[in-house]
């Protein structure tokens, strides 16, 4: 009774703690500007599907994409069993499911045992393709010491919560075949059957065994569930509302800004009358609140795998430009400033912003808009657009870009080409041979 | 060029005739020297499939792209409009252009502002006009055999996931076609794009182009098809920094397919 109790006290609150922050992390989410991303819910829904669900975009680096296929599954199909785990512990009972579902179970803890022996073997590769083989997309500028260490806590912490799942059942099978207490015959165990051979045959060594691994198991995953909102591990959450929303327009397509439509129709035409417009007043984006909720969004779903990092030809050319310390900038700008607003109250202002104290002008101007980045990214992020925004920004608020793009800027306002060649030329080509 | 007859919209207009398709020439197909060599190219093939076209000659003005990439929505708005202005003024229906940041900005961009144009990329035309037989590769130079690989535009591949219509109308060359490493989606920038054009590159260890003529060189192509005008400028220059000229030719894929059907 007394463990039924604790049990209960330590799911809800970790249901509570949980709750509280990822709507800390809405309401970040929720100073973005506004943007309308509710049509085409049929095709949202597709590509949520195939992207986040489906996977399709991880496969252009087959051996991650299986990989993380392992911790992904083992991750979704474990959860059946994490269902079972609350049952029993909330109600006393033990292996709830084994009754109703007869057959059934054993294939189904089988397989959870399979999946969990591979979603432990993938982490262990991937702490080894980390630190010991160093890949060079899990390094960078941006990757400085905590995105390292929460990258390793992640995968150490799946391998204990497994090793768990897996030493908890081999206990549990020692016990069954003794016939002890309440074990009843239920389960197959293609994995931890293995691991039983390593374990005392004292019933009640293998009671405080099982029990403790159950306990540590169910404990490790609601204080996992609460490191989430603090970890780029959020990624698996967040990967599904993020593809949801995603982009549906060719990459190449810029939304074209309403605010400025106005103003430039109010200047070819005196007679117009301006549209009401909300953007926040500025022209981009100088900080995380004139970026757009889906910026935002973005930044919190980014895991940093560096796919965008790895195939941005500014970055791999030895420029200053990262597509993944962009999102990583905008994530950590966002949550100083929603910690702000906690702290200080909702007018705050810390006098430091995205644009200069995070993300240089060096860096915004490095980029060839060619969209590699967008392409690589396996939940669709877009670091592109931050870019452009911050780009607009420099240029139409502040008139700040190098001598070369003014120059560019005059061509084309007073010549009708970003050259400096007169308009009355633009047809000699046709006698020029 | 005295036989090359290159009709205006506004000639056109005068004589109470439309065009049926209108080549959008874009800057640096006016003035970039190397550029109008395919933009001669692309109106010897409309004449020589009897195609009707024209050009707005100096009506036409910068699509905006570049000021727009470069985040100066007011002035591409500006372009834009005054742009759309003539444009649905002539009536016009369907546009083709020879630069895929033309092509990507008038598809995809100009709708918003009111204009409304089926609009294709000269590769799609040149596609189109093969499969319906109208152009083939005979009576000029033989392709037959080399080496040719292609350079994805960003603004035609990954932008609007054009990666076939370059390809298609380089395989009527019997010739020996090879991918880059990094190409369709994977495709590397050539390191023009978002008005890097107009700019001095960020420091850094090397230059794009340097970096994707490397990968180029590595495939020992005799031929580097290119789509794109700033692809082209990007990637000559890249071939004459490893003083490869003589070796590895660029060239359009309009200029292939004048080349092969003895057109220029």
């Amino acid at each position: 009774m007394i463990a039924q109790i604790l049990f209960f006290l330590f799911t809800a609150a970790a249901i509570v703690l949980f709750s509280i922050n990822v709507r800390k992390i809405r309401r970040n989410i929720l100073l973005g500007r506004d943007e309308d991303r509710s049509d085409q819910p049929a095709e949202r829904f597709k590509t949520m599907l195939k992207v986040a669900f489906g996977q399709t975009k991880m496969t252009k680096r087959p051996v991650a994409a299986l990989l993380h296929f392992f911790v992904y599954a083992g991750f979704v199909i474990i959860n059946i069993e994490v269902l079972e785990i609350i049952i029993d512990g909330l109600f006393g009972t033990h292996r709830v499911f084994a009754q109703p579902l007869g057959p059934l179970y054993n294939i189904l803890i089988g397989s959870f045992e399979i999946l969990a022996f591979l979603v432990l073997a993938a982490c262990v590769v991937f702490l080894i393709r980390r630190n010991v083989l160093k890949l060079r997309r899990f390094s960078g500028n941006e990757m400085t010491s905590w995105p390292k260490t929460d990258a390793n806590y992640i995968l150490i912490i799946e391998i204990l919560l497994m090793s768990a799942f897996l030493k908890m059942n081999a206990a549990d099978y020692l016990l069954q075949q003794q016939g002890y207490g309440h074990y009843i015959q239920a389960g197959a165990f293609p994995i931890s059957q293995f691991i039983a051979v390593l374990m005392p045959q004292n019933p009640e060594y293998l009671v405080l065994i099982e029990r403790g691994c159950w306990w540590f198991h169910i404990i490790g995953i609601l204080a996992f569930l609460n490191y989430l909102p603090y970890s780029k591990h959020f990624h698996i959450i967040m990967a599904f509302p993020n593809t949801w929303y995603s982009k549906l327009e060719p990459k190449g397509q810029f939304g074209n800004m309403a605010s400025v439509t106005n103003e430039v129709k109010a200047m070819l035409d005196p007679s117009y009358k301006p549209l009401p417009v909300v953007e926040g007043g500025k022209f981009g984006a100088k900080d995380v609140q004139d970026l757009t909720w889906k910026n935002l969004m973005d930044a919190y779903t980014c895991t940093e795998c560096g796919r965008c990092t790895s195939v941005c030809p500014a970055n791999m050319t030895g420029k200053l430009l990262s597509p993944r310390k962009i999102m990583m900038d905008t994530r950590d700008r966002l949550t100083e400033v929603g910690n702000n607003i906690d702290k200080h109250g909702k007018d705050y202002q810390d006098g430091k912003s995205l644009l200069d104290n995070y993300i240089t002008r060096e860096e915004i101007w490095a980029c060839t808009t060619c969209n590699a980045c967008t392409e690589a990214c396996p939940v669709n992020i877009d670091p592109l657009n931050i870019i452009v925004e911050l780009r607009r920004f420099a240029v139409m608020e502040e008139a700040q870009a190098a001598a070369s793009v003014n120059n560019m800027f005059g061509n084309i306002e007073n010549n009708g080409a970003p050259w400096k060649y007169a308009p009355t030329d633009r047809f000699n080509w046709a006698n020029n041979s | 060029m005295s036989e090359l007859q290159i009709p205006t919209m506004a000639e056109l207009l005068a004589k109470g005739e439309e065009p049926e398709i209108l080549f959008w020439v874009g800057c640096a197909g006016s003035y970039d020297e190397r550029a109008q060599k395919i933009t001669r190219d692309i109106c010897k093939i409309l004449h020589h499939v009897g195609l009707k076209f024209a050009v707005l000659g100096t009506e036409e003005s910068c699509t905006g792209d570049p000021a727009k990439r470069a985040g100066n929505e007011f002035l591409f708005q500006m372009q834009a409009m005054a742009n759309i202005e003539v444009l649905n003024a002539y009536n016009i229906q369907k546009i083709v252009t020879a630069c895929p940041h033309c092509f990507n900005t008038i598809k995809n961009e100009y709708p918003g502002l009111g204009g409304n144009y089926e609009v294709i990329h000269h590769t799609q035309l040149i596609q189109q006009l093969i499969d319906e037989g109208k152009l083939r590769a005979e009576g000029g130079e033989s392709f037959k055999g080399k080496k040719i690989t292609f350079h994805d535009p960003c603004y035609l591949g990954r932008a609007n996931q054009v990666y076939e219509a370059p390809r298609k109308a380089l395989e009527v060359l019997d010739a020996q076609l090879v991918e880059l490493k990094r190409c369709k989606s994977n495709g590397l920038c050539c390191g023009a794009g978002g008005a890097q054009m107009f700019k001095e590159p960020e420091a850094g260890l090397k230059d794009i182009n340097i970096e994707r003529t490397e990968e180029i060189l590595a495939e020992n192509p005799q031929v580097v098809a290119a789509a794109c005008p700033f692809c082209m400028t990007m990637l000559s220059d890249g071939i004459k920094n490893f003083n490869k000229e003589q070796e590895v030719q660029v060239l359009d894929i309009a200029e292939i397919t004048a080349r092969a059907n003895g057109l220029s």
